[in-house]
């Protein structure tokens, strides 16, 4: 087979067990799960044979117009280079792990066969925004792999929490969507094609005629799907949902695929100095907010959702200074041990019971019960606060590089401001990455209190897929650094001395500063006893996930944060604590901006129809009704009467008729 | 004979059994009105029997023969008319046309359950007084 | 009306103007009638009378006498008009069966003897209006299109029993035979009609007896003429003749 065909297949396949899972799943239940597992784990094959063939040689390109399709063709086409291949080969890793995960995670779950099926659709739509070679094929996928989501965030819709969440993310992404569809058809309109090829040859020959404009429609579209600032605020909500969806699309692939679609098309961005800037200091805001509020979270997810939303920054920051290559590696080993996080600390909710980590540090020996999260979490949180020689290390290093690279006066192409706003915020978020890391691994698992509860051992396709995810976790960096380029642009990726003496200078600060308040703030944990453990604890990792999402609220107050004075955090950030909890009330901000003016708009509508609009209604049908009384008190039910209105009539039309047949 | 006698006459009864059909409240009134529009109308027939027969030389003499069956026919109808009215009297009590109300607008409310026994009650007071 | 007076006036005239019509036979005029156009219109006024006082009199057994007296104007008016056969018919049958079947009716239903103040309905006006309305059109379109048109009651007689007879039997004799079958229908529907109003006079005494109240509920009554009848002869025949002897008005009129 050749190339293409193979690159056809990839999205192809998962596509078909999602539309077998869906029609077969009621009727032939046993096939459910090779149907989910099977497709996917083939397309991850064929990926890596793409990637293999590929090579990081010249990028493969195919395309086949099926119709006419008007001024700018659409076509179906092909584009792969080195990002597209590795980038696949991620996805094809991640999503198999995590349907394999799936199997375990929701044994006894009733909506099985349509969380599988479309968790296949999904990773079909983002292996199709990954290979595409023409954006509105791009778009196809990008808008499936938001639909997607959204089934999936309130795939526990019993819970208000899933329901409210799933609204949520599909409403702020698409608030994105809009601009991002417009900016699309203005570049279009510029380059006068759709083909990623054709569009970067125009920009290259200076045919953009409105770079600024463009870039930030399109930044719009890339800051809603990726959650940067300001539209990142459905992420965290998101993890209402089931913890492989979490691990799947809102840390590994969908949210990389806004920054995926900015190193595709970077030099559109790159040919506006202002919207460098402005993703510069999107990229800057996002990861200082993450980073800040992830230190005040309980839940364990949400902690999680707030690091992928600062990593993600990361990637932004690298694209800001025009370096794509350090952004997709970062993007490369983020997805490893992102997803690594996730499924382990699905793993740990099921054993502790719970979600919050104000329960879990009163928990005595949560590390005995799963040694296998224990330690690929261990290995996972050490690669995410970049501590060498872990994979986190090498590519955040990538980025800091470049960072200083532009900050020291080599602006071909990115301006120098974005080059110091990227290196000053990174290196403070590597702290606080730091920082919430050790808070989390200290809290998990250096608890002390009673025993945790025994519910033997975790299902081993669960705790499999832990040890696959923490090989390119642990080793992906420091393997990769060298061969890298060779696949993307050929910038160098190796570690500078300055940028890595510096980024591990202050991780470790970060840490051991946590670990000092932590051992401080530890003995108050005996005093104020806290918790609350789910209901069914022998039930299926899902329902356990569920029931302690629903009961955090009620259970502590709040949905993303504990009244635990034993918590480190609270003494890091001091009076910032209450503001990080609710996410610097951007939530807040939202409301009082969009979705009160909304809320009272419909009112307002809901008045003039009920008032305005009904009345005249009212009073259409009131003139009908008066004849309809008029003529019911005519049906006197006497014979004679209408006897007399007939004889009348007759006589009335026979003297007309003699008249006219006279001409009187 | 100036035809417009017979003619007149005929219009003139027909109008006047009209009324009695539109104004009496007795039913075997109502009844009489109808044999005198019937008998207007016969008179008519044979008027135009006798001035066709010979101006026209119509031999058929069909105005005296239709008159003959709307004779037979008018016996036919009030011996049927009778026998309803009294099987209407029987059931109500009244053979009064303006309280044969059932086809009026909310009749159900106040229908026959409501006065028919009353009438009824009254009726064979009267018979057993 | 006014009509009436008209030809009231312009009969008054014509009596002075007599012998110049009698000389004048072939030319015929409006304001020269001959005598049998007198002997009409005096017959056809009382006639007319007649009709008004049947349709308004308060006593409703005059108003089937005066019925008669109409009836009766009318055959004399056939008799003018030549058709001899028709005016015995029209005694015969009309004054002879139908005002006693009338009669009969109005003692039945228990007509009162004597003035009754509710005679005309409250729609009388109307019917007057409608009345009046269609007199004035009939009357004025037949004045007008018979203005100039004359019968000639010369010669042999129209309408004699023999010439009657021979056209109906030559000419009418299948609708003839139609009549008979439709005068037998009417008979047989006539005794049915009765028949079956005797069964459900004698329903209410039955539900009263069984305690269910004072009413006569209408699907119960509708039950019994077939459900009924049998066991009511057969095994009660006490009660069948105790309910006819106390509860059907028709037999004690009768009786009285």
């Amino acid at each position: 087979m050749t190339t293409t065909t193979l690159a056809v297949l990839v999205p192809l396949l998962p596509f078909l067990g999602a539309a077998a899972g869906l029609l077969l799943g009621r009727t032939a239940p046993g096939f459910v799960r090779p149907l989910a597992v099977l497709p996917t784990l083939a397309s991850f094959v064929l990926a890596v044979l793409v990637a293999v063939r590929q090579g990081g040689d010249q990028a493969v390109d195919a395309h086949t117009e099926l119709t006419p399709t008007g001024s700018v063709p659409v076509e179906l086409a092909l584009h792969i280079d080195g990002f597209a291949a590795l980038v696949a080969v991620l996805v094809g890793v991640v999503a198999s792990c995590v349907q394999i995960y799936s199997t375990g995670y929701l044994r006894d779950d009733p909506r099985y066969p349509s969380y599988a099926a479309l968790v296949s659709l999904f990773t079909s739509a983002m292996l199709l925004v990954v290979y595409s070679g023409d954006l509105i094929v791009l778009l196809v996928g990008w808008e499936i792999m938001g639909i997607c989501s959204y089934f999936l965030v309130g795939h526990y819709w019993e819970t208000p929490e899933a329901r409210a969440a799933s609204i949520k993310a599909f409403l702020v992404t698409k608030l994105g969507d809009v601009p991002f569809l417009i900016g699309l058809f203005a570049l279009a309109t510029d380059t006068g094609s759709f083909r990623i090829t054709k569009v970067l040859g125009a920009v290259a020959s200076g045919g953009l005629h409105h770079p600024t404009l463009i870039a930030l429609l399109l930044l719009a579209g890339v800051a809603g799907k990726s959650a940067q600032f300001p539209l990142h605020t459905w992420l965290p909500d998101a993890m209402a949902g089931p913890t492989p969806v979490s691990a799947l699309i809102h840390a590994a692939t969908m949210v990389a695929a806004g920054v995926y679609f900015v190193a595709r098309l970077l030099p559109v961005f790159e040919a506006s100095s202002a919207a460098m800037v402005v993703l510069a200091v999107m990229a800057a805001v996002t990861m200082l907010g993450s980073g800040l509020a992830a230190l005040a979270q309980d839940d364990i997810k949400r902690v999680l959702a707030y690091s992928t939303i600062g990593q993600l920054g990361y990637m932004t920051g690298a694209l800001a200074v025009g370096d794509r290559g350090a952004a997709v590696f970062h993007l490369l080993s983020h997805g490893a041990f992102k997803a690594l996080l996730f499924l382990a600390a699905g793993v740990i909710i099921h054993a502790a019971g719970t979600n919050s980590l104000a329960a879990m540090s009163r928990m005595g020996n949560l590390r005995d019960r799963v040694p296998d999260a224990f330690w690929t979490m261990t290995v996972a949180l050490l690669a995410l606060a970049a501590i060498p020689p872990f994979s986190g290390f090498f590519s955040k290093d990538a980025v800091l590089g470049a960072a200083e690279h532009v900050a020291t006066g080599y602006t071909e192409h990115a301006p120098g401001t974005a080059g110091w706003i990227t290196l000053v915020a990174g290196l403070i978020t590597a702290a606080l990455t730091a920082a919430y890391a050790t808070r989390l691994w200290l809290l998990a698992f250096r608890g002390q209190g009673t025993e945790a509860p025994d519910h033997g051992r975790q299902p081993l396709t669960m705790t499999a897929v832990l040890w696959v995810l923490a090989v390119p976790s642990l080793a992906l960096g420091g393997f990769a650094y060298r061969s890298l380029p060779d696949w993307f642009d050929g910038r160098d990726l190796a570690p500078t001395l300055t940028t890595s003496v510096l980024g591990t200078g202050v991780a470790l600060i970060g840490g051991i500063v946590t670990y000092a308040a932590w051992r401080h703030s530890t003995a108050a944990a005996a005093r104020v006893p806290l918790g609350a453990v789910a209901a069914h604890p022998e039930g299926d990792a899902g329902l356990v996930e569920a029931e302690a999402i629903a009961t955090h609220a009620p259970a502590y107050g709040d949905v993303a944060s504990a009244p635990d004075p034993a918590d480190p955090g609270r003494l890091l950030l001091g009076p910032l604590h209450r503001h990080a909890a609710v996410g610097f009330h951007l939530d807040a901000v939202y409301a009082a901006l969009f979705v009160r003016p909304v809320l009272a708009g419909a009112s307002l509508v809901r008045f003039l129809d009920r008032e305005v609009v009904e009345t005249y209604v009212r009073g259409a049908g009131a003139l009908p009704r008066l004849l309809g009384a008029a003529v019911r008190r005519a049906q006197t039910g006497n014979v004679q009467t209408y006897v007399s209105a007939l004889l009348a009539g007759t006589v009335v039309l026979a003297v007309a008729a003699v008249l006219v047949a006279t001409g009187a | 004979m100036h035809l417009a006698y017979p003619a007149v006459l005929s219009a003139l009864l027909f109008c006047t059994g009209l009324y009695g059909v539109l104004a009496r409240r007795n039913a075997i009134l109502v009844l009489m009105s109808v044999e005198l529009m019937l008998n207007a109308v016969n008179l008519n027939l044979v008027a135009f029997d006798v001035w066709l027969s010979k101006a026209a030389r119509d031999t058929l003499h069909s105005g005296q023969a239709l008159t003959l069956f709307t004779i037979a026919i008018a016996a036919a109808e009030i011996g049927i008319g009778l026998a309803i009215v009294l099987a209407v009297y029987r059931n109500r009590g009244t053979s009064d046309i303006d309280r044969l109300r059932d086809s009026a607008e909310g009749h159900e409310s106040d229908g026959p359950e409501g006065d028919a026994p009353t009438t009824d009650q009254t009726g064979k007071a009267e018979a057993t007084a | 009306m006014s009509l009436v007076a008209a030809t009231a006036t312009a009969t008054a005239s014509a009596v002075t103007a007599a012998p110049a019509t009698s000389l004048a036979a072939d030319t015929h005029g409006f304001l020269s009638p001959t005598g049998v156009e007198i002997a009409f219109l005096l017959v056809g006024l009382v006639t007319f009378g007649a009709a008004l006082v049947t349709v308004t009199t308060r006593q409703l057994v005059h108003a089937a006498l005066w019925l008669v007296v109409t009836l009766g104007g009318l055959a004399v008016e056939y008799l003018l008009l030549t058709a001899e056969f028709i005016a015995w018919v029209q005694v015969l049958i009309y004054v002879g069966s139908v005002v006693v079947l009338l009669l009969f009716g109005l003692m039945l239903t228990r007509a009162p003897i004597g003035r009754s103040p509710d005679a005309d309905s409250g729609n009388r006006w109307a019917a007057l209006t409608v009345a009046v309305a269609s007199a004035a059109a009939l009357v004025w379109v037949v004045v007008d299109a018979f203005r100039a048109t004359w019968i000639d009651l010369d010669g042999p007689a129209a309408g004699s029993t023999a010439v009657t007879g021979a056209s109906l039997f030559q000419n009418w004799v299948l609708p003839f035979e139609a009549l008979s079958v439709l005068l037998l229908a009417a008979l047989v529907g006539a005794i049915v009609l009765s028949r079956k109003a005797k069964a459900e006079s004698s329903s209410p005494p039955v539900n009263s007896r069984a305690g269910s109240g004072s009413s006569p509920s209408v699907p119960d009554s509708r039950n019994h003429p077939s459900g009924r009848k049998e066991p009511a002869q057969a095994t009660d025949p006490v009660q069948a003749t105790d309910q006819v002897g106390t509860t059907d008005p028709a037999e004690q009129e009768g009786a009285r």
